[in-house]
């Protein structure tokens, strides 16, 4: 591995200038020449027929180019298809119409829509759009979406189910039969609640199409934009070399932008249909009805442990909220992203699980950052400190009992997977010191300070990252490939450009890409330039989530960058005259050895390589390399999170005292990247824990329907946070990196959590439900009080 | 039906017919093509939309274009001058206070106003001016880094390295 100057550096972002100064490019900022704006009409109803749709008011109005309905497009728009079709789980895939035909199943589902001159005018129409709904009863929690009597979504799901998938490792049963007889079995019901995405930036597309060519290009909100190419293909019929995916500046996805949405195909046919480029613009309210949902699980699960805490085994189920449809990862985030990491860092040898897939009556639901993992690793974590507390056991303590240990990776666990490496006593220790756990525990025992009470929370998690290996993907049933391009390419100045199949979207890869190419190529980094999110650049890709980019795009970049230089060797070889074995590279140089002053800078070399005068035989002009880059192995990020609350028992208030995050994400590029990156996941993951939540009326009405309803955080309501890292290299990737873009939201929901319920402990309550809201809090607090009242009272 | 204004953005007058219920906002991007300043959400909440008139930060979505007639306006593409990067935009540079860019704009002229108000704020100054604006990436911390950076170069002197507050 190169010893370089820039890996490990917190070089400032390059792609800042751009959006510090406005001139950076989001799809809404775009503007083509005759192009008009749709307006998507969506279902007030959360389960309705329509009867009659009378669009001829709409169609009048002055402005309005054209209106479409179902009906429209029934026939030349397929439906939007899932593309992730979990095996052995009987998966139903009911179909999924762009607009609906003759039935709506949630608050949000497009039932028209209207293209006009421009975006007021289009908003004006859409509400002369007259629909006649005859409303049907909703179901919209999934426990009674699958008992009996419960309305009914789809004809090819009987009882709402999309899928049941079963995970077993072990013997579970003789694991709780020894622990009934000899140990301890706790029991809990978990709600990992509905959570908003909340992306800052709202989806938007821009689509034209050019009827003489056939071609056509779509600008859009996408985190995958050759996934998008493919699906739009699919959808549409525009064969896939006749279409052009551009992802300009996104703002923001965390899993958000990754499905192929029926509005993508909606706007794309209207294009299509009036010949003229449109755009459409989410509003907030619209995007928190028809852009996907996050996490919704029930969960009842149970743990068996020996009552030195020696942790047995784990059985329990899951319903997990779909929403009306599957979206396109939907089927694997509740089942391959959850269930295979569901007994975390621990030596568990058995587990029993099953997860029921339930389509409701509400937004459909997919990846929100974490994806699956961060609802398990709420459950263990929680599981763990209730282990702990009913055998009084100290949360610490117990789970460096139980972790995996260092000596024993490679590990493969109950689930079948193979951990690459970890080590996690450090930063559990790591963790405890920062926090300063001891002098904590200390201040606990000395009570409440004017009600106020002290929790301290930790949460010692391990993820799946990088997605992944491809053949892993074919096996889950991932319709997908899961490795990255690259091509880095130099010109004959000696300058270059990097093209990555990743498509970040605020994660700063334009910059972390950069240092590993100047690193390789002994470039100034301000000689290159990353260029992303564009299939007309691009050959393939599979885009940005799972915390993938740096892992499996910058593992292809690098080995690019080696077959570069790999060239430029034989080429600075063939010009220095001597053998390739009698030159050393270094600082962009390539030397003879021993005589350090015969030498030709990599700008030489390159230039020779275009100019193609004097080339050594078998060697073709040009100076460039692609590489593709398929991981063997997952990578497993881990680390400790610890966090200390205060909870006002008069008020029910918790206080975010202090936080810290202590992550191994392996070798780091740029420490403040990643430091931004665990700020921003600790954020989201709190906010799960005291918040935020999605709430629907029984009726299928969404409650918090715009940012003033829904919590999402704001800066007051932290404290700072301290990071602190281990690093164990991953083993099996090129550069040694795991990925950091979601152990922020995954570890910090149960430490918060944790840390509430310790403050907690003294009025005997072990769990509340998230969002730990105040008036929770203070209900649990009185009705404990009640509780224990009325016991006093059968005492005596 | 339309009525006339003028309004001076960024030192430049303009004047134009506007649709009465136009949104300041979109007067901005869509008329003016000033596409730096965002929107967020349809509420008020979120800030991205954030931009200095008269002086005063102010919600670019909560304000009709009419009402804006006369005044003064400032948006992120008039924060540099003659190419050389305001003190905010250098602070949230260098302390990479911005991972998507989405909120930025609103974000930094937020910032003007608190640095206005308070030229040297403490941490928590800073987190309850940001109390009208949201960001879902960076988790605020850097953000407020960016503006103790700010306040420090507009003030002359860098600011101390923040320290985490032990719990007692």
């Amino acid at each position: 591995m190169a010893v370089s100057a820039l890996f490990g550096a917190s070089i400032r972002r390059r792609e800042d200038p751009r959006l510090i100064t406005g001139q950076a490019t989001y799809t809404d900022d775009m503007r083509l020449p005759g192009m008009t704006h749709a307006c998507i009409v969506r279902s007030p109803h959360a389960h309705a027929r329509i009867t009659r749709i009378d669009a001829d008011a709409a169609r009048r109005h002055p402005g309005v180019v054209a209106v479409f309905t179902g009906k429209d497009l029934a026939g030349k728009i397929n439906p939007i298809p899932t593309a992730w079709l979990v095996p052995n789980a009987d998966l139903k895939t009911p179909p999924h119409p762009a607009l609906a035909v003759d039935r709506v199943r949630y608050v949000g589902d497009g039932v028209a829509v209207v293209v006009a001159e421009d975006p007021y005018t289009a908003r004006d129409a859409a509400a002369l759009v007259k629909v006649d709904y005859e409303p049907l009863p909703a179901i919209v929690n999934q426990e009674q979406a699958v008992g009996a009597g419960a309305p009914q979504l789809h004809t090819e799901a009987p009882n709402n189910v999309a899928f049941t998938w079963k995970l077993a490792g072990g013997d579970t049963a003789a694991a709780f039969a020894e622990a009934e007889r000899d140990g301890v079995v706790v029991r809990q019901r978990f709600v990992n609640q509905r959570l908003i995405p909340n992306a800052m930036e709202t989806r938007s597309v821009v689509a034209k199409y050019t009827s003489s060519s056939g071609e056509l290009t779509v600008w859009y909100t996408t985190q995958n934009p050759h996934i998008a190419r493919f699906l739009m293909s699919v959808v549409t019929g525009i064969p896939e070399h006749k279409i052009r995916v551009v992802a300009p500046e996104v703002g923001g996805g965390f899993g958000s932008k990754i499905p192929f949405y029926a509005d993508e195909a909606i706007v794309a046919f209207c294009a299509r249909a009036t010949g003229r480029p449109v755009k459409w613009t989410e509003d907030r309210r619209e995007n928190y009805l028809a852009t996907i949902h996050g996490r919704d699980h029930i969960t009842d699960l149970e743990i068996a442990a020996r009552r030195d805490g020696t942790l047995l085994g784990v059985r329990g189920k899951t319903w997990a909220n779909l929403g009306a449809y599957l979206s396109t990862a939907a089927p694997g985030v509740p089942t391959i992203l959850h269930g295979l990491i569901l007994t975390g860092c621990y030596t568990i040898p058995n587990l029993t699980y099953e997860v029921v897939g339930v389509f409701t009556n509400t937004t459909p639901v997919d990846a929100y950052r974490g994806a699956g993992r961060p609802e398990a690793t709420y459950l263990i974590e929680r599981m763990v400190d209730l282990v702990a507390g009913r055998l009084g056991l100290e949360p610490a303590e117990i789970r460096r009992k139980n972790f995996i240990g260092a000596d024993q990776f490679p590990y493969t666990t109950v689930e079948g997977l193979s951990y690459d490496s970890g080590n996690y006593v450090p930063a559990l220790d790591k963790a405890l010191e920062l926090i300063d756990y001891k002098r904590l525990r200390e201040a606990q025992q000395q009570g409440p300070k004017d009600g106020r009470y002290l929790g301290i929370g930790l949460s010692t998690y391990v993820e799946i990252c990088g997605l992944g290996p491809s053949a892993v993907a074919g096996a889950v049933g991932f319709q997908g490939g899961l490795w990255e391009s690259a091509t880095v390419r130099l010109h004959p100045t000696g300058k270059a450009t990097v093209f990555t199949g990743a498509s970040p979207h605020g994660q700063g890869e334009e910059t972390t890409f950069a240092q590993l190419v100047a690193d390789e190529l002994g470039l100034p980094i301000d000689d290159i330039e990353v260029v992303h999110g564009d299939t007309g650049a691009i050959s393939m890709g599979w885009g940005t989530y799972g915390s993938r980019s740096t892992v499996v795009g910058g593992a292809a970049i690098v080995l690019a960058a080696r077959r570069v230089r790999d060239k430029a060797t034989k080429i600075a070889a063939h010009m220095l005259e001597v053998a390739e074995g009698d030159l050393t590279f270094a600082q962009g140089r390539f030397s003879v050895r021993g005589s350090p002053d015969r030498a030709k800078t990599i700008q030489e070399v390159t230039l020779q390589a275009y100019l193609a005068w004097s080339l050594p035989a078998g060697v073709e002009p040009s100076l460039e390399a692609s590489a593709y880059y398929d991981p063997t192995n997952f990578t497993f990020p881990f680390g400790t999170h610890a966090a200390v609350v205060k909870v006002d028992a008069d008020t029910g208030q918790v206080e975010l005292r202090r936080y810290v995050a202590v992550d191994d994400c392996g070798r780091v590029i740029n420490p403040l990247i990643v430091d931004g990156q665990v700020h921003g996941g600790v954020v989201q993951g709190v906010a799960q824990a005291l918040h935020e939540a999605a709430v629907y009326s029984p009726e299928g009405q969404l409650l918090t329907g715009s940012m003033a309803d829904y919590a999402v955080p704001r800066a007051r309501m932290f404290p700072r946070f301290v990071t602190g890292r281990t690093e164990t290299p991953s083993p099996h990737n090129p550069i040694g990196v795991k990925g950091v873009g979601e152990t922020g939201t995954i570890a910090s929901t149960p430490a918060v959590v944790n840390a509430v319920m310790d403050a907690l402990r003294s009025f005997g309550i072990t769990h509340i439900d998230m969002p730990l809201t105040p008036e929770r809090i203070w209900t649990a607090i009185h009705s404990q009080k009640r509780h224990e009242k009325a016991s006093e009272v059968k005492a005596r | 039906m339309k009525r006339a204004i003028s309004v001076t953005v960024n030192g430049t007058k303009h004047s134009h017919e506007v649709e009465p219920r136009l949104l300041l906002v979109h007067f901005i991007r869509e008329v003016l093509g000033l596409t730096g300043t965002h929107v967020g959400c349809d509420t008020s909440n979120c800030g991205a939309c954030t931009i200095m008139m008269n002086g005063r930060a102010i919600k670019a979505c909560t304000l009709l274009a009419v009402q804006a007639d006369g005044a003064q306006l400032q948006t992120v593409e008039g924060l540099a001058t003659n190419g050389d990067l305001h003190p905010i935009q250098q602070g949230f540079w260098e302390e990479h206070g911005l991972q998507c860019g989405f909120c930025t704009p609103g974000m930094m002229m937020a910032a003007l106003e608190l640095l206005r108000r308070h030229p040297d704020p403490s941490e928590a100054q800073i987190r309850e001016g940001l109390e009208g604006n949201l960001c879902r990436c960076t988790g605020y911390q850097h953000i407020v880094n960016a503006i103790q950076n700010a306040a420090g170069k507009l003030r002359g002197r860098p600011s101390p390295a923040p320290q985490a507050q032990p719990v007692r």
